[in-house]
């Protein structure tokens, strides 16, 4: 119990069942995060990034529900857990941010209101003075000027970026042993990303806390994660250590995705876009998803293909990958 | 704030003004009151002594003016018909309207918020649909009806609640008459009360359910939930305090026409409110009242529109009043 890693995800599968079919968004999706690491999720939009993360902390709402897998919290599963227990888990032992920080503060109550229930919530032996200065400290952390101030403020009164930090700051309130971070500098201008990322990995380290990094832009993830995990159409298609997955991409997706990034590509020569779309998941045929806009498909890529680990550590989807060439 | 406040006033006046002239104008428009007032044998000489004691005889824009300048000083002209001040007519009838459509309110409100919520947080099932269901019938059962079954089933066939009047108890505060405040007084104003909170009530739900089901899709109320607060403070606060605005304004509004139109809920249940006064009146072409109490109204829904653009800046930290369009 005491080495299980605080995240183990296992075949994790979860479906939404809505009138126009059965939207497989997670669909065998497995990593692992030891604490203190970083692992880092990549996928395009729609490739069922957020659904893992809410699939983890049990927030996943009809019509979609969990319909395989395990999730193993320091060795706890979660799947299947009494609501109460996740309730627990969730906001002090497992923290979520999330993509759109103009959206996840509300607008009608005040800062203060927002941080001191989310003390109270799992430790109503704190006082409210006790929790204001907690909220006021994690505020000051963050970068925050003149907290005490800004926690009587409502959202409207902060800029984009200063939500997200009060979003962080929230986050990281009950000192939680994972952070999952849904795409938050998506929304955000590239300076005020910067900083963000900058905040935010130096609060995990120095907390010691687990963190799921979620994006669809690999060149945040270099700097950033220890692994990564390639999803495409709620599959893991590649993971591994994160240098060797970006200095050697298995699978043709990875390659593709790293072709689309500016600062990899020769300076004049166009980015290389991958072309097609990413698949309707709605009744999505048996298959590699990938196989609509892969140059090396052939008739074998009709079948799903299986998780295999072709070098050590380094595990990939794919009939065809490309073994042996450097990218 | 005061600044805002004092020019919404400023506007109400305005506002008052010009109602008046069309209500003169209407009023002036639907018939002569001496025909009706006086007796039909009466000859050429007493009905022109009528007219000229009522002010009738004046031209239009005269009486128009005479009205204006005693209304300046409070007075709305005296009764045709019982020969006092008309203002003090409708002020007498004014508590009892208006504790039936305060209390019709209450009861929508505090049964309507938490039906509406529930029917928003689980649409699917079947309390849900039963709730929608019920809301339905409540808005297509006329209210007459609902009204004189109230009275057969509580009153005539159970015996348990009166069905007319106010009840003899009353007490008095500041020289008016409200029934709220004796058992008796309760038990007489529970059925037309109800009667007329059902439209209230289904409109409540309906809205409640509405903004619940937006409000519950957005990211600050699955944040809470990631925070891991206890669903009730989630639903109670998170949810709750975002769905106010609308149902606060549709309920001012209500509350108005539910002070202007109680005529229906006021005539079955002998209800001595200002509703039956008006249709009186009406009856019997008698101008100052009409003119008062439709002013009365008109002042009314001016006090409840700057009461729920007040309420907005109190449950919306966005808005702020000085910026708002008056
Ligand atoms: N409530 C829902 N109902 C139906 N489909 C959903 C719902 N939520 C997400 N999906 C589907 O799940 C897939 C993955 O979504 P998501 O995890 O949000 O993608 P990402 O975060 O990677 O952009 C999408 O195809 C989306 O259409
Ligand atoms: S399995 Fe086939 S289609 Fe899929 S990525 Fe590999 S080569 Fe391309
Ligand atoms: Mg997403």
């Amino acid at each position: 119990m005491s080495d299980a890693p605080t995240l183990a995800v296992e075949s994790l599968r979860t479906h939404f069942f809505t009138k126009s079919g059965v939207v497989k968004a997670v669909d065998d999706v497995g990593f692992t995060v030891g604490a203190g690491k970083v692992l880092g999720i990549v996928g395009e939009s729609g490739s069922g990034k957020t659904v893992t993360a809410f699939s983890i902390i049990g927030l996943v709402d009809p019509p979609g529900r969990i319909v395989g897998g395990r999730v193993l919290f320091k060795g706890e599963e979660l799947v299947g857990a009494p609501e109460e227990r996740l309730r627990h888990l969730r906001g002090s032992r497992i923290a979520m941010i999330f993509q759109d920080p103009m959206m996840t503060l509300n607008p009608v109550l005040r800062i203060d209101t927002q941080m001191i229930e989310a003390v109270r919530a799992h430790d109503s032996a704190v006082g409210k003075d006790e929790a204001r200065g907690r909220a006021r400290d994690a505020l000051g952390r963050v970068g925050i000027p003149s907290p005490d101030e800004r926690l009587r403020g409502y959202p409207h009164q902060f800029s984009g970026g200063m939500r997200q930090r009060v979003a962080i700051a929230i986050a990281l309130l009950n000192k939680p042993d994972l952070v999952i971070a849904d795409e938050p500098t998506t929304a955000l201008d590239v300076t005020i990303q910067g900083q963000i990322l900058y905040e935010a990995q130096k609060l995990c380290r120095e907390t010691g806390a687990a963190m799921i990094w979620i994006t669809h832009d690999l060149s945040v993830i270099a700097g950033l994660a220890d692994e990564v995990c390639v999803m495409y159409a709620g599959r893991v298609v590649e993971s591994g250590a994160v240098d060797q997955v970006l200095d050697a991409p298995l699978h043709p997706y990875t390659r593709g995705l790293i072709g689309s990034v500016p600062s990899r590509n020769a300076r004049g020569r166009p980015l290389m876009q991958i072309p097609g779309m990413t698949p309707s998941l709605i009744d999505l045929p048996p298959g590699c998803a990938f196989r609509t806009r892969c140059a090396r498909a052939d008739a074998a890529c009709a079948e799903t293909p299986p998780m295999t680990e072709p070098l050590p550590g380094r595990k990939m989807r794919c009939f065809h990958p490309h073994l042996g060439a450097s990218a | 704030m005061l600044v805002y406040l004092i020019r919404r006033l400023m506007q109400s006046v305005v506002v008052l003004c010009v109602m008046s002239l069309l209500v003169f104008l209407g009023v002036f428009a639907i018939g002569d009151p001496v025909q009706i007032l006086i007796n039909p044998l009466a000859d050429q000489a007493e009905i022109d002594r009528a007219t000229a004691a009522l002010g009738l005889d004046q031209p239009l824009w005269r009486q128009y003016w005479l009205f204006l300048v005693n209304a300046a000083r409070g007075d709305l002209g005296r009764s045709f018909v019982y020969n006092v001040p008309a203002i003090g007519l409708i002020l007498e009838r004014m508590p009892a309207t208006l504790e039936l459509a305060v209390t019709a309110t209450f009861f929508g409100v505090i049964l309507g918020v938490p039906l509406g919520m529930l029917a928003g947080l689980k649409p699917a099932s079947p309390v849900g649909k039963s709730i929608m269901a019920a809301s339905i019938l409540g808005f297509s059962l006329p209210t007459f009806w609902v009204g004189l079954m109230l009275i057969m089933v509580f009153a005539v066939e159970l015996g348990w609640l009166p069905s007319t009047g106010r009840g003899a108890a009353t007490c008095s505060l500041l020289g008016l008459k409200f029934s709220l405040c004796t058992v008796d007084g309760l038990r007489h104003i529970l059925l037309p009360a109800l009667n007329l909170a059902l439209f209230k009530l289904s409109l409540v739900i309906r809205l409640s359910r509405a903004g619940t089901r937006e409000v519950v899709l957005q990211d600050y109320v699955k944040f809470a939930r990631a925070k891991g607060l206890p669903q009730s403070r989630v639903v109670w606060l998170h949810v709750f305090k975002n769905i106010t605005i609308p149902i606060v304004t549709v309920l001012g509004l209500e509350l108005g026409s539910t002070i202007a139109f109680a005529v229906v809920t006021e005539w079955i249940f002998a209800w001595p409110g200002m509703g039956k006064l008006i249709i009186e009146s009406i009856n019997v072409l008698d101008r100052p009242v009409i003119v008062a109490y439709l002013l009365v109204i008109v002042f009314m829904f001016i006090v409840i529109n700057l009461a729920v653009d007040v309420a907005y800046s109190v449950l919306d930290p966005r808005v702020r009043l000085s910026e708002q369009r008056a």
